[in-house]
């Protein structure tokens, strides 16, 4: 097994491009752990974290590029990330322990492929690209089309991501991320619901974005719950519109962790709760 | 193919070691530099167990591999105790008798240590929230989180 940490992104694509069964590491808190349990044996590693951009938080344009490789203990101590985006931070600081929160990363989280992926849905509410580094050069995806099922991706050989553009923030707006575990803390989840949404000065809803992980093959964009809710003042029977459109956008499985009626069920109470805290959120932001 | 040749600063001291790409930085710091103070629990990230600090921050040492800390600092367990002073919070730890079969009370130091360092005065619910990924199978967490609150107040008075 190799082991390369490349500083640039050209020199890192071209490494993935180059060998077949090549893996990239982030911050191991998956690939480690496949790697140990023998579910994985690549060939090759590729660590991003030497490449600058992969590491760092910057203003870009009004809005907030994010490096691939920045850990959620990172996002959590960024003076100003949190307030504005304070769901895309909290999604990402309920990923494991203090230890896991040290070294996992939004693009590992991503790039790992598990529906249950507790930033994705954050990311995906908050209108996140991913901007891709290939060997072809770079290209920006949507967060919500990176992942096509479970440990399936939209990226070619050679390509990773490099890091996440938050867009320009209007006035007003906010975000919220919830999600349901059996216990409080070191769980996997068993629904997650990101909503992000902009109200004008008399509190009616003018965008609004909304996404729910753990109840199908993938993270999903759900247009008709936003659209829900668009024109609204998130009154009751807005809020019973959004549990709604919710609900039905939900495939999800049986498993140990919950069974299709209740991830339904709960998927419709997370996404109206995290949407009244996005709300609150953005009248006082 | 060729080991990995390493150099790194351990608790301190310039340190160079060689490497297979699976290693893990808690095979090197147990097998390879006989630093074996940080345990072995679960080596899936879920105990604790192999605490150590990596450029400050706290990492579980097997979800890192050895070639990863190619200058970087890691600082261990062993580097706790000044010589033969204990820190408070080891002090306070036997004083408070918290710990039975000891695997996990290297990882609880090191952790407690980096939120000390943070948070010179946290809560018992911060205290057991920063530890929810130090695992004790004897089930002594109330001492635990007796003796960090006992340190914190040791290390405030200084």
């Amino acid at each position: 097994m190799r082991y390369e940490a490349p500083e640039t992104a050209e020199s890192a694509a071209a490494l993935l491009a180059a060998t077949a069964d090549a893996r990239v590491l982030a911050g191991g808190t998956d690939l480690l752990v496949q790697m140990r349990s023998d579910i994985v044996d690549p060939a090759l590693i590729v660590d991003i974290k030497r490449i600058t951009e992969t590491r760092r938080v910057t203003e870009e344009n009004g809005g907030w590029r994010v490096g691939a490789a920045v850990t959620g203990a990172e996002l959590k101590e960024h003076p100003r990330l949190k307030k504005v985006w304070p769901g895309v931070v909290e999604a990402a600081n309920l990923i494991g322990s203090t230890q896991v929160q040290g070294r996992a990363t939004l693009g590992g989280n991503l790039c790992n492929g598990s529906p249950a992926a507790d930033s994705v849905p954050a990311l995906i509410a908050a209108g996140a690209v991913a901007t891709v580094a290939g060997p072809q050069g770079r290209r920006d995806i949507p967060v919500e089309d990176v992942m096509l099922g479970p440990r399936k991706l939209a990226l070619t050989r050679g390509e990773f991501v490099l890091s996440f553009l938050l867009p320009p923030r209007p006035p007003r707006s906010s975000d919220a991320y919830l999600r349901f575990i059996p216990r409080s803390e070191m769980d996997i989840a068993v629904v997650g619901a990101g909503v992000s949404l902009t109200i004008d000065s008399g509190g009616t809803i003018t965008a609004a974005r909304v996404s729910l992980g753990a109840v199908a093959p993938r993270v999903l964009l759900v247009r008709e719950a936003a659209t829900a809710i668009i024109g609204s003042r998130l009154e009751k029977e807005a809020q019973d519109r959004l549990e709604a459109a919710a609900r039905a956008a939900c495939t999800p499985i049986d498993d140990k962790r919950g069974t299709v009626e209740f991830r339904i069920q709960v998927a419709g109470v997370l996404t109206r709760r995290a949407a009244l805290i996005a709300l609150d959120r953005a009248r006082t932001s | 193919m060729a080991k990995h040749h390493i150099e790194t600063t351990v608790n301190g001291d310039a340190t160079e070691f060689l490497c297979e790409t699976e290693d893990t930085l808690l095979d090197v710091l147990r097998d390879t530099l006989q630093l074996t103070g940080s345990k072995e629990g679960c080596a899936s990230g879920d105990c604790g167990a192999c605490s150590v600090m990596l450029d400050g921050r706290l990492v579980c040492s097997c979800l890192v591999l050895g070639c990863e800390v190619a200058g970087r600092k890691v600082d261990t367990i062993e580097g706790v105790a000044k010589g033969q002073a204990l820190h408070p919070l080891q002090q306070k730890f036997l004083e408070h008798a918290a710990l039975q079969c000891g695997i996990c009370t290297p990882g609880f130091i090191v952790a407690s240590k980096a939120l000390l360092e943070r948070n010179p005065n946290p809560t018992d619910t911060e205290i057991r929230y920063w530890l929810a990924g130090n695992l004790c199978r004897c089930t002594g967490y109330d001492k635990i989180v007796t003796a960090v609150k006992d340190a914190a107040v040791a290390l405030r008075k200084g």
